[in-house]
């Protein structure tokens, strides 16, 4: 569908008004909001996360894009089923405490809304028990906290042992991401998963919720 | 110190320039999380001692511990109104310390926003933040300034007039922080190494280069980048190599001993000004200075 790879092309540009515009134009003509999403806006971003993690792109490209993917979605939350939105889980986001970066966090948030998740932004300087109360309260299948900082990082590892204190470590599992984040670290930890970019988070939360 | 700092840059030999603050901070004490420039008026005798100790160490620069002191970024500890406060009683505490013996440097970081069309805050609004900052810095008597971990060329470029609307003559330090990539080294805004010699001289800089990273032996490709592409002064301070987390601790593996052994290199490449960033302490400062021979 032709619109479609339109949407798809005019959100790697970061073409904000454009992709408004033709999400617009694709519910006009009758296209399932489902396929706009999917193959429009997801299928997009997708390529525009792929070319970020080989280097082909940097920074201001993504954020544009994702500025982009934002327009576009909010022609369409209204006519996505309730199958769509939230239909994939639910998931509790936000920026350790101590640590107020949240760019990267921000990216992770918008591509798990596009990939069907509700998602709960905290925001930063997000306490441990914030994290733990609003995933409880939610019913969130996973949470996902981001750090910039060494020094902020162990604040991940407290939300993990307040998760088992509270014995919800086997609902709510989670993903951690972030420039001094690692594998290694996730594993010492015992996050249940890592993301090294905004769409490897994507992924692992997806992978994680296929689980439960 | 008897002579400006650009000249004593000019004359030789190789200047040496502190290391990290954060971490030895974060080993004597300082719970993280707070913001780190209100230490200045909470744990003045902290920071006069660190001072003291990269003076012993021998270091020629001494940084004040005004990383994060544009109001934008105070603002996100509800300080903004204390810049000046915070910006000038920082460089007191450093200037009693050393007495003259070195030269007090004014340290400048990003201002925490992603600059428009990209994010949300105007380039004019950044510039105003750096002016405030930096006026603060300069009017406490600063001798020189360095704007640093940039990985945005234009925010850098906008510290730098913001240092040059403040004062024609302040000697001005400028580096970026790039990332290794496949296709060579770029900061995550995409800004590469000769945009950066180009564009932060081309702002007013007087001395340009890189600090942060991934570790000494990165470090040296790219002072190796920036003399190709500059005869303006260098300046190169980079990480004890990348953290890693042991016992919720960032512990950085590169020792004073192999940083300086790479910085005969950084030397052989003619750069004039040596520190170091995250994860080195004074002991990486002596161990320069003896393997330098200065």
């Amino acid at each position: 569908m032709e619109v479609l790879a339109k949407i798809a092309a005019e959100l790697q540009r970061g073409e904000d008004e454009s992709v408004r515009s033709l999400t617009q134009a694709a519910l006009d003509q009758s296209v399932e909001a489902d396929r706009i999403l999917n193959e429009g806006l997801i299928a997009g971003m997708q390529v525009v996360g792929d070319r970020f993690h080989v280097h082909e792109i940097f920074l201001p490209e993504v954020l544009l894009a994702a500025r982009a993917m934002n327009a576009g979605l909010e022609i369409l939350k209204p006519h996505l089923g309730r199958t769509s939105v939230g239909a994939s889980g639910t998931v509790v986001i936000g920026t350790v405490q101590g640590d107020l970066h949240d760019i990267g966090k921000n990216l992770v948030g918008i591509m798990l809304g596009a990939a069907g998740f509700e998602v709960i932004d905290l925001g930063r300087d997000v306490s441990p028990e914030q994290f733990v109360d609003a995933a409880r309260e939610r019913g969130a299948d996973v949470i996902g906290m981001s750090a910039l900082l060494t020094t902020t990082m162990p604040a991940m590892k407290r939300v993990v042992a307040l998760l088992k204190e509270q014995d919800l470590d086997a609902s709510v599992r989670t993903v951690i991401g972030g420039a001094p984040v690692t594998q290694e670290y996730a594993r010492e930890i015992g996050a249940d998963g890592y993301g090294f970019d905004a769409a490897h988070a994507v992924d692992c939360v997806r992978s994680l919720v296929g689980q439960a | 110190m008897n002579q400006p700092f650009l000249d004593r840059v000019a004359n030789g030999p190789v200047v040496i320039a502190d290391g990290g603050l954060g971490g030895i901070l974060i080993e004597r004490g300082v719970r993280p999380g707070g913001c780190p420039e209100a230490l200045v008026l909470s744990q003045p005798d902290l920071l006069r001692e660190v001072a003291a100790d990269y003076l012993a160490a021998g270091a020629e620069v001494v940084q004040t511990n005004t990383f994060g002191g544009s109001p934008l970024k105070l603002a996100a500890y509800g300080l903004d109104d204390r810049t000046e406060e915070i910006n000038s009683r920082a460089v007191e505490l450093v200037r009693e310390v050393v007495r003259g013996r070195a030269y007090v440097c004014g340290s400048c970081g990003p201002c925490g926003r992603v600059l428009e069309p990209y994010g949300d805050i105007a380039p004019d609004e950044v510039r105003a933040g750096f002016r405030r900052q930096i006026g603060a810095l300069v009017e406490a008597g600063v001798d020189v300034l360095c704007i640093e971990t940039m990985i945005d060329l234009a925010e850098a470029k906008l510290a730098i007039r913001a240092a040059r609307d403040v004062s024609a003559d302040i000697p001005v330090m400028a580096t970026m922080t790039f990332d290794a990539t496949p296709r060579g080294f770029y900061t995550i805004m995409g800004n590469d190494v000769p945009a950066a010699a180009a564009g932060l001289a081309g702002a007013g800089a007087d001395v340009v280069g890189s600090n942060c990273g991934n570790g000494i032996e990165k470090m040296v490709a790219i002072a190796r980048e920036f003399r190709q592409q500059t005869t303006e002064p260098l300046v190169i301070q980079p990480n004890a190599g990348v953290p890693k987390m042991v016992d919720g601790r960032a512990v950085y593996s590169e020792s004073p001993e192999f940083m300086a052994q790479h910085a005969a290199e950084l030397l052989e490449l003619g750069v004039d000004v040596i520190g170091g960033c995250c994860g080195t302490t004074p002991a990486h400062t002596a161990a320069l200075k003896r393997a330098l021979r200065i």
